[in-house]
């Protein structure tokens, strides 16, 4: 690529994100990297300004869901790909690091052996070919991108080859993330069963319930939300996404176009899988623990639910539904924990039938009312048309 | 997957003749929607063809579109490309440009997105990333975006437009295609007869540069296109010549006035 357009395809990079979303993700950017942390590690627990473990490890695991809600407006937002298995990426993800955290923990396991805990329950002697060079952080890493990737690379390319598109395609999503977890559910299949992998002790040499480790993660979690937030604008904002919303609107009447759906879509899609894929990695090891009911269909259907909280279609949204449904969550499941169920079932009729675009549909449709009001006293001549646009 | 190709398939015209459908038959559970047919399209070209309800003239389009596939029959874009053979996506990159019955334009794209989407030189998914229509796109949008009459619209959402307009807008997508041959079903369904008018003109001068295909049921209009008129009935060719001795043919007569 030569240097002028090198430097063009940059400054659409920044383009497409408007000032104040700049402004917006920087605020958040310095929340992440320097007040949460001084206030979790500086100041003391008795202060009213400390930040707890709780709280960050929270905030750690919702910035990682936030990734996922992103990650799915990406495909059903833009692109029309209503994914109810987007929780398999994510697992994926998440299994891929685990079992370089599960090697990790060396001989302080309970039977202070060379294998896993469950291996050595299971009496086995050696690895699995799966588990090969997963010693080695910089071999799981890649692995967290290409399991997904490749999952999603193959999986995409017969559906949308096949053109199996809208509810019969968000009900294969459903029933490939269900195989996938009767599978890891199996002793044999080498990951742990239904207990998945936990009690970790380090990462990448550091323990991994120390204040400092727990900080990091938070604040690469928050990084990797705003980077998904920045890379996904300027995809929908370039000539390539306004294909996507064509692709969204008329696939066929793109066809005749000359354009070939299948490509955009599978680029789209894996690229949506892979981001799964990392927030679930930056999740394992907040959360402790991954088993397989993270591919549970329900799971994936609760991402689903956060998009459409937040408002298809506009990224930001997305995060912000996984915020405030999971804020939710957090309350419900400690006051009242047998109702968060029948709670999120209702948010999402209530969603579907009152805000059909969701918060974001609501505030946008409240901030035009309001300009309107304050241009009236001005404008003497005010048109319809201006007041509209 | 062939449709990958970077260079578009060349059409070879040295004949003068830009498409050969030739004893095309297609049946759908055994009723033949085209049966034996038999049509040549010369380049630059005006081509009308008319015909009831049932006669193939959807079922023809996409045949020449690749939508569907004959079971017997031979169509040819050119004197080397086998429709038969190729991909939509690749006879759409070739220069066929198609227009539906119903106007098919991405309501929630501008009007100005629409003409890029329909304009861009490369429709690859990797170049897509990063290519930003030239001063020589935008200059061509303009030019359609005039011819189409809607240069006051061009940043409203096609979604918004009168039906008039929608059909515009959709022959200025093809017109961004820049085809070779352009086929036309029924351009004019539910206009005023002030845009039927308007239409016209614009089709009229479509012609000549480039062939194209009209299918209508409006004899009316089918005259103020002018042009030689292909008459359908049940999958073949009934008749085919000026509009005035077509008309005069009792066949045609029989097959418009007899039911």
């Amino acid at each position: 690529m030569d240097p002028s357009a090198r430097r063009s395809l940059l400054a659409a990079f920044l383009r497409a994100t408007p000032r104040a979303g700049w402004w917006g993700l920087g605020m958040a950017a310095g929340l992440a990297f320097a007040v949460v942390p001084a206030l979790h590690l500086w100041v003391p627990v008795s202060s009213p300004l400390h930040v707890s473990d709780y709280t960050v490890a929270v905030a750690g695991k919702i910035a990682c869901y936030a990734t996922v809600a992103v990650a799915l407006d990406l495909v059903w937002g833009y692109a029309g790909i209503l994914s109810l298995g987007h929780g398999l990426f994510f697992a994926l993800g998440g299994y891929a690091f685990g079992m370089y955290l599960m090697r990790a923990i060396g001989r302080d396991g309970v039977y202070h052996a060379d294998l896993p805990d469950f291996m050595v329950f299971l009496d086995w002697k050696a690895y699995p070919w799966t588990w090969a060079g997963t010693q080695h952080a910089a071999w799981a890493l890649a692995l967290v991108v290409l399991v997904p990737g490749v999952v999603a690379l193959v999986f995409g390319w017969f559906a949308f080859r096949s053109r199996i598109r809208g509810v019969y395609f968000s009900i294969i999503t459903q029933a490939l993330t269900y195989a996938a977890m009767l599978l890891f559910f199996r002793n044999a299949t080498g990951f742990g069963g239904n207990n998945g992998f936990t009690d970790f002790k380090r990462i990448f040499g550091f323990p991994i319930s120390a204040p400092g480790t727990r900080v990091a993660l938070f604040a690469a979690s928050v990084l990797m939300l705003l980077a998904t937030l920045v890379l996904c604008r300027w995809l929908v904002e370039s000539p390539f996404g306004r294909v996507l919303r064509a692709v969204r609107d008329g696939e066929s009447r793109l066809r005749c176009l000359g354009y070939d759906p299948l490509r955009f879509k599978l680029l789209v899609w894996t690229l949506s899988a892979v981001l799964c894929g990392i927030a679930g990695a930056l999740y394992v090891p907040q959360v402790g623990i991954i088993n397989p009911s993270e591919m549970s269909p329900a799971n994936s259907i609760e991402i689903a639910i956060w998009v459409a909280v937040g408002g298809r279609g506009t990224l930001l949204g997305a995060a912000l539904g996984a915020v405030l449904v999971n804020l939710a969550k957090s309350w419900f499941t400690q006051a009242v924990p047998e109702l968060w169920l029948f709670f999120l079932g209702a948010l999402f009729v209530a969603v579907t039938l009152f805000l059909p675009d969701g918060v974001v549909g609501l505030l946008r449709k409240l901030r035009p009312a309001r300009r309107a009001r304050a241009a009236r006293p001005a404008g003497a001549k005010g048109s319809i048309e201006e007041v509209v646009a | 997957m062939t449709a990958t190709l970077a260079a578009p398939l060349q059409v070879d015209t040295s004949h003068g003749v830009v498409l050969y459908l030739e004893e095309i038959t297609v049946s759908f559970d055994g009723f033949k929607a085209l049966d034996r047919l038999t049509l040549y399209v010369n380049v630059g070209e005006l081509r009308c063809v008319i015909g009831p309800n049932g006669a193939g003239k959807t079922t023809m389009m996409d045949v020449i579109t690749g939508r569907t596939r004959p079971d017997q029959g031979r169509a040819f874009f050119g004197q080397t490309l086998d429709l038969t053979r190729l991909s939509e996506v690749e006879i759409a990159r070739a220069g066929i440009g198609r227009k539906f019955q119903k106007p098919t334009v991405f309501e929630n794209h501008t009007v100005l997105e629409n003409l890029e989407l329909a304009g861009a030189r490369d429709r690859r998914a990797r170049r897509a990333l990063t290519a930003e229509p030239g001063p020589e796109d935008r200059r061509r949008m303009e030019e359609v975006l005039e011819l189409v009459r809607l240069e006051g619209e061009a940043h409203r959402p096609a979604g918004l437009l009168s039906h008039g307009q929608k059909q515009w807008l959709e022959i200025g997508m093809l017109l961004m295609q820049d085809p070779k041959l352009l086929l036309l079903d029924e351009p004019v369904a539910g206009l005023t007869d002030e845009e039927t008018e308007r239409s016209a003109e614009l089709i009229r001068s479509l012609a000549g540069s480039r062939s194209v295909v009209v299918v209508e049921h409006d004899m009316d209009f089918v005259g103020r296109l002018g042009g030689t008129v292909t008459v359908l009935d049940e999958g073949a060719v009934l008749a085919e010549g000026p509009l005035e001795k077509v008309q005069a043919d009792p066949r045609v007569i029989e097959v418009y006035l007899g039911r």
